[in-house]
């Protein structure tokens, strides 16, 4: 019994280490203070995969009543770390991911044109900036036939963050 | 029914598109901030490196001090060696004795400068530049020369006056950027009367071009001396310049460099626009005193690694020479009858221009010391406040800190940070900056990236480059302190080689002490077993120093590979002539002092031994950077960067 809470006390000790690690790292004023533009990131790189939506909720959760443009550390910590011990906003799988690209290529060609995907990602869901947009496509896309082998694509992110 | 049924079924498809659509956002922008964290880390990583190497010039600047304050013991063993090191400057010889003895062949090909310089050589220089000629060091002297007599002329502080129709543009840190000051000419013109510039420091070191960028700085300020302002940054500073490189780039044009160290003393200590915004290369203190600056002799500002010693009048002590030519310390009271002027400044004084010339701005309020670089302090918003109000100015303009947009304003708008060397730590890792203002409007902001690419690479490839630099320097680091770390885990274990990712952690930073974020970067350092634990001695497998001779030990290595930089320091301060030579005895010598202030665990003997094995004696003397040069990092996997 005991055993088992020093156990988990250990896992909470580790997580927020890690959670203060990716915090700092964009403290720039080094003051447990991070700009709120950069929860996103932050929350991400700690492998979440929050929607817009769902991470526009954290950000109200974690802000100061009276919203500063800054998250502290002491607010952001504890919501964090329920975060990771629940295994909430789990990051999406290959599989899935390939299996959405495939829906949106009805045809089954095994590629999308240019022009489809910026419209599926600019005008649906929740919308990519111009920058996500150029990002994504410099990466994806194909010069040679101007569209996007989401397969090789998918393939090759993944040994990218691995 | 067929038009019921196909409605449903293009809804439910409608709403598989907007599933897929959405899941797919998700993921990019999960994987674009893992990119975005990925690149903060090691952006952290050089940051920290960058900054604890000048903390390491502060222990060498307190070496000198020990050195000092042992003098009159050390004089006893070598007097003619600490007498060199120690030397005041002593006054150059005139401009022809230097300039005429360098003739220029008439097979030069390269730029040909004519004095009094115009526009014409502004031109002649940038052109000859771009197509990498280089200039012969007659014309080099003669720049230099020009430059001290022209700059004796000023004050410590320019002033100048702005209006609508005449705004200044203000850069940052050049650091030996050819292409960012190229890029810069490029957008907003070549200085003239009607388009002022101010340089604020460190244009010189790092880059690879620090000679190009100071010859067309000083030979710019030479044709419009009131319309190009030189502030001095802390790389101005012959000192900075052994560790930093631009010594390395002087030394192999065999040209003398007592000329550039005065240049630099010279310099402006800053400058102050329409009386009301303060333009400095580093920040303030909480007694940061413009008065007392206006009024110092600033040239006697040497080097931020030379500080005046604490005597009990505040004085440093007088080396002179007595009848026989050795040297001989005299305490002030003595020599008051025929003093000569003091060749340093007094240590208050000193540590002013220091503060200006190192302090970096905090969100924190107050002012404390800068131990990151170990030299000038961080000042809050209130010290800032502080002081504008004081002298009645309104802003701060300085540089000294890389930005990743080239730029940042803070504490409220009062202070602004400009930064003009792009791609800085690495290709692709920031934009350089200029700013251009006037009286009575805001300051608008100017960002660029210099590439020789045509197109710009996907993130994933440019983070994936300044990783791994980061990762490889963090490496260097890593290995040099081998020794001391497995130490430090073999405190922690039981003989397993394995510890906990905290354990881990945990030492490398207290050996270290570079306050990453070790936890995020094991993946990259060391291998981790399923269950979260760390094989240490993963971190040292594949990297290794070179050893110049086998029977060398790896501890004497290590060490020695770990005071490359600050032993380089040493050997040219002692190499008075510049000839890469010292004799045995000078090395053997220096070594011992510096080990002893270091208490470095190692026998002097040994150091000697390998001196001898490696055998680089040139008649007596060592050539210490074939030495220094021996002792270098392998990383087994070398990755080569595409092109």
């Amino acid at each position: 019994m005991a055993d088992d809470r020093d156990r988990e006390e250990a896992v909470v000790a580790e997580l927020h280490k890690k959670i203060k690690d990716a915090f700092e790292v964009f403290d720039h004023e080094s003051n447990n203070t991070v700009d709120v533009r950069e929860i996103g990131t932050i929350m991400r790189s700690l492998g979440c995969c929050p929607s817009e939506g769902e991470l526009h909720d954290l950000i109200a959760e974690v802000e100061d009543e009276e919203p500063t443009g800054y998250i502290r550390f002491e607010k952001f910590l504890p919501v964090m770390t329920e975060i990771l011990l629940q295994r909430r906003y789990r990051p999406v799988p290959e599989d899935i991911l390939l299996r959405a690209f495939e829906v949106l290529d009805s045809t089954k060609r095994g590629f999308l044109t240019k022009e489809e995907l910026v419209k599926y990602m600019t005008e649906e869901g929740e919308p990519f900036s111009q920058e996500e947009m150029e990002e994504m496509l410099s990466a994806a896309i194909d010069p040679d036939s101007n569209s996007i082998h989401y397969r090789d694509y998918i393939t090759m992110m993944v040994i990218d963050e691995h | 029914p067929g038009l019921y049924h196909s409605s449903t079924k293009s809804r439910d498809t409608r709403t598989g598109v907007l599933k897929a659509v959405l899941i797919i956002q998700k993921w990019y922008r999960g994987y674009r901030a893992r990119l975005m964290a990925r690149l903060q880390y090691a952006l952290t990583v050089f940051q920290s490196i960058e900054y604890a190497d000048e903390q390491s010039q502060m222990q060498l600047s307190s070496f000198f001090s020990f050195m000092l304050e042992n003098y009159t013991h050390i004089c006893e063993d070598d007097p003619e060696l600490v007498q060199r090191l120690l030397a005041s400057q002593k006054c150059i010889k005139e401009r022809q004795d230097y300039v005429e003895l360098v003739g220029v062949p008439d097979s030069y090909s390269g730029p040909r400068l004519q004095f009094p310089l115009t526009f014409v050589d502004i031109d002649c220089l940038l052109e000859a530049f771009m197509q990498h000629q280089v200039l012969h060091a007659h014309y080099v002297l003669e720049v230099l020369f020009e430059t001290k007599k022209v700059l004796k002329r000023m004050a410590n502080f320019n002033h100048v006056r702005t209006s609508r129709y005449a705004e200044i543009t203000i850069c940052g840190d050049l650091h030996g950027s050819l292409d960012d000051l190229f890029l810069i000419f490029y957008k907003n013109g070549l200085p003239s009367e009607s388009n002022p510039y101010i340089f604020n420091g460190d244009f010189v070191d790092r880059g690879n071009n620090s000679m190009e960028v100071l010859m067309i700085l000083f030979v710019s300020f030479l044709v419009y001396p009131n319309n190009v302002h030189l502030n001095r940054g802390n790389h101005e500073d012959f000192m900075m310049n052994l560790r930093y490189g631009f010594t390395k780039e002087i030394l192999k044009t065999k040209l003398n460099s007592k000329i550039l160290e005065e240049v630099y003393t010279w310099l402006p200590i800053g400058t102050i626009i329409d009386n009301e915004i303060l333009v400095i290369h580093g920040g303030i203190s909480e007694s940061t005193d413009l008065n007392l600056l206006h009024g110092i002799e600033r040239n006697k500002m040497k080097s931020v690694l030379i500080p005046p010693m604490e005597g009990n009048r505040d004085r440093p002590i007088e080396l002179k020479e007595n009848k026989t030519g050795g040297p001989v310390t005299t305490t002030p009271e003595k020599s008051k009858a025929n003093e000569p002027a003091s060749e340093h400044l007094l240590k208050h004084e000193w540590e002013q221009v220091i503060d200006i010339l190192w302090s970096d701005p905090k969100g924190k309020s107050g002012c404390y010391p800068n131990t990151c670089r170990g030299g000038g302090c961080y000042f809050g918003p209130d010290i800032t406040s502080k002081i504008l109000s004081k002298y009645q100015l309104k802003m701060l303009i300085r540089s000294h800190e890389c930005k990743p947009e080239g730029y940042e304003i803070s504490h409220d708008g009062k202070v602004i940070t400009v930064f003009s060397a792009s791609n800085y730590y690495e290709q692709g890792s920031n934009r350089g900056a200029y700013l251009k203002l006037c009286s009575g409007m805001s300051p608008r902001f100017f960002r660029y990236q210099a590439t020789w690419e045509t197109t710009l690479k996907p993130l994933y490839q440019r983070v994936n480059i300044i990783e791994i630099s980061a990762i490889r320097m963090l490496k260097e680091k890593i290995i040099s302190r081998k020794t001391d770390l497995i130490h430090a885990f073999q405190l922690q274990d039981r003989k397993s080689g394995k510890l906990s990712l905290g354990r881990w952690a945990f030492c490398m930073e207290s050996v270290l002490g570079l306050n990453l974020p070790w936890r995020s970067l094991s993946s990259f350092l060391v291998n981790t077993d399923k269950d979260g634990n760390v094989s240490y001695m993963s971190s040292f497998q594949d990297i290794r120093i070179e050893k110049p001779v086998k029977e060398a030990q790896s501890t004497i290595i290590e060490t020695l590979y770990r005071y490359r930089s600050d032993l380089e320091i040493l050997f040219n301060v002692i190499d008075a002539d510049h000839s890469g030579l010292i004799s045995r005895e000078e090395f053997c010598a220096t070594w011992k002092l510096f080990s002893s202030h270091y208490s470095v665990p190692i026998d002097d003997s040994q150091v000697d031994e390998l001196v001898k094995t490696m055998d680089l004696n040139k008649d007596g003397s060592i050539d210490f950077n074939e030495f220094l040069k021996a002792f270098y990092v392998v990383h087994k996997y070398e990755i080569m960067k595409s092109d």
